[in-house]
């Protein structure tokens, strides 16, 4: 006889059970050591790794029906950006310097983000892990691939996104992002959670997601903000997932504690660098402004980090080595990066530009300890040097920190008038770094920093110092990529097709 | 005290979420910012199944969150009926 039974609705946990955990076996046919080779070479010690928990249950079957919606909905305005002139619709030309920055550091790190999750997601045992780790390689390509295709529409109508991809791996300024993926790729499958899964992305990746997407839809650009938020709203599930990570290390054994705060301390600091990178983008950047860098720090470093670390110290972790000498940065760092990339323009594939008088009334209403005393007189001599036409150009090469591979700009943490360089000598070489923070990391491995590529060195080695043949190896078209956004095409081109749109003449 | 967050954009989808999140969390600040809206509470918020279904007339999965999601701040708890943000007292 049948009975009649009311088809049950599992719950999230036993759904999370049935289709994450049901999928991992014991294997039989080759020890679980020769399966898993990387696991345990890095001293951090696992006992129980069903002890491992996704808080949000997320099982592939939902994870795909959400992401196709993500994909649907960003897709409905990319076309409708391409078919209302979105390249048109922007503030002002110079917020295209922000998004080349973007195109060529950081969607190729979502690409190399997605590698080392493939990677993890086999060498780590824990089905729940692997699992989880699947989700985040797939999301970390959709976000490289929907940044491109977002910004090809950019590429159709102005300068310096045509070459992203060796951009990427040739030119000074994004081989500081380059660095802090390669270095986290050639790391162990745990340092790598913590680089990517915790450091990056629960600790950092708020600075450069939230403010700066908040700031195109400031800016008029709705491709960006679609892929910024599109791209984030994976990343809420990419934090949770590293904090899981490290909680769970630290939840395994105790002997665990010393080697993560270890990697805590240097992959904060190597954040922090890359960082420097999106302290110009928002300060400087974006002709309409939604918050300074300063206030970003306050809200996504002080408050949220400072609530993280005081949450972990129930393990005994402390806040970040490098974590003062951030704080001492802060009013600092995009100021002085942006005067290097003022003056090194030659050499970058963007555009940049002396602040107006308005922009300066900015920085110095957000940075009141330190603009009008160390910078505005910086811009004012420059200013002047350019309207005398002279400007103020370097045509030499800057010196890069071995460690981060950003030039060494920055200042002492307790004087700014200083200029911070430290050295050390390995093996009869010398090695130049930008801050204690960056020699610490070479003196603890300098084993891997002292292979480190770095573009100057190779500009010698590799092409006798010939900056036009360098130009055309990174893909730099000398005149229309890189120099003073005033007098450039992209400026020229966007007023006038500005103009072309909005009236009939 | 730490603050938890949360992110999520500003649209049609999340407003009853935000204003269910209001209902249950009477400590919570909205701040609103261009094209999103970051919720912070103390030490602990609250997003209840029941309360969203209760502003948009219809079931809810909580897990539809993740479409709008932005960012968050805090410990995630997550069942069928509630999501909750926590730091440790």
């Amino acid at each position: 006889m049948d009975m009649k039974v009311a088809k049950k609705k599992l719950g999230l946990k036993e759904k999370y059970r049935l289709m994450t955990r049901d999928l991992g076996w014991e294997p039989t046919y080759r020890a679980k050591d020769e399966v898993f080779p990387y696991v345990n070479y890095e001293g951090i010690k696992v006992h129980d790794w069903d002890k491992w928990e996704d808080p949000f249950r997320l099982t592939m079957d939902s994870y795909w029906k959400y992401q196709a919606e993500k994909e649907r909905k960003f897709y409905a305005i990319i076309d409708a950006h391409a078919q209302n002139n979105g390249h048109l619709n922007i503030t002002d030309a110079r917020y295209l310097s922000a998004l080349k920055i973007f195109l060529q550091a950081i969607s190729p790190g979502e690409y190399a983000a997605h590698k080392g999750f493939a990677r993890v997601g086999r060498e780590f045992p824990g089905v729940g892990t692997q699992v989880a780790c699947q989700m985040q390689a797939i999301d970390e390509i959709r976000h490289a691939q929907t940044q491109i295709h977002a910004l090809s529409n950019y590429n159709k109508y102005y300068d310096g996104f045509h070459a992203f991809a060796d951009a990427r791996d040739r030119i000074w300024y994004t081989s500081v992002a380059r660095s802090f993926f390669d270095d986290a790729m050639s790391a162990g499958p745990f340092e790598f959670m913590i680089a990517i899964g915790f450091s990056f992305e629960y600790v950092l990746t708020n600075l450069l997601f939230v403010p700066f997407m908040s700031g195109a839809a400031y800016n008029g650009d709705m491709a960006t903000v679609t892929f910024g938020f599109s791209a984030q709203s994976d990343e809420a599930r990419h934090m949770t997932l590293g904090l899981e990570c490290i909680k769970f290390m630290l939840e395994q054994d105790p002997d665990n504690l010393p080697i993560v705060q270890g990697w805590l301390d240097k992959w904060f600091w190597r954040g922090f660098r890359v960082l420097g990178l999106v302290s110009t983008m928002m300060d400087y950047m974006l002709p309409k402004r939604v918050m300074s860098w300063r206030e970003a720090w306050e809200i996504y470093g002080v408050e949220n980090g400072g609530a993280l670390f005081k949450d972990l110290a129930r393990y005994g972790i402390r806040p970040p080595k490098g974590w003062d000498d951030a704080e001492k940065a802060i009013d600092h760092m995009s100021h002085q990066f942006m005067l290097g990339l003022y003056q090194w323009s030659f050499g970058t594939s963007f555009h940049s530009w002396i602040p107006s008088d308005e922009d300066m009334d900015w920085l110095s209403a957000k940075y009141p300890t330190t603009f009008d005393k160390y910078y505005r007189p910086r811009w004012d001599h420059i200013r002047k040097l350019a309207a005398a036409g002279t400007p103020f150009k370097n045509f030499g090469l800057a010196k890069l920190c071995q460690t981060c591979q950003l030039p060494v700009v920055f200042t002492e943490p307790d004087d700014a008038t200083m200029s911070c360089h430290r050295e050390t000598e390995y093996k009869g070489e010398k090695y130049h770094f930008c801050s204690d923070g960056c020699q610490h990391i070479f003196d603890n491995e300098p084993e891997k920093y002292v292979q480190a590529w770095l573009p100057m060195p190779s500009l010698f080695q590799e092409l006798n110092g010939d900056i036009g043949a360098w130009m055309n190896w990174v893909g730099l078209r000398d005149g229309e990529d890189n120099g003073d956004f005033v007098g450039s095409r992209d400026q020229r081109n966007f007023d006038q097709w500005r103009g072309m749109a909005t009236s009939n003449l | 005290m730490s603050t938890v967050f949360i992110a999520l954009q500003a649209n049609e989808e999340t407003r009853p979420i935000i204003e269910a999140i209001e209902i249950d969390n009477p400590l919570a600040v909205v701040n609103r910012q261009p094209a999103m809206v970051k919720i912070d509470a103390p030490n602990r918020l609250v997003i209840r199944k029941e309360t969203i279904e209760e502003q948009i007339g219809r079931e809810f999965d909580l897990q539809e969150l993740h479409i709008n999601l932005i960012t968050l701040g805090g410990n995630v708890t997550e069942d069928e009926d509630s999501l909750t943000l926590s730091w440790a007292e």
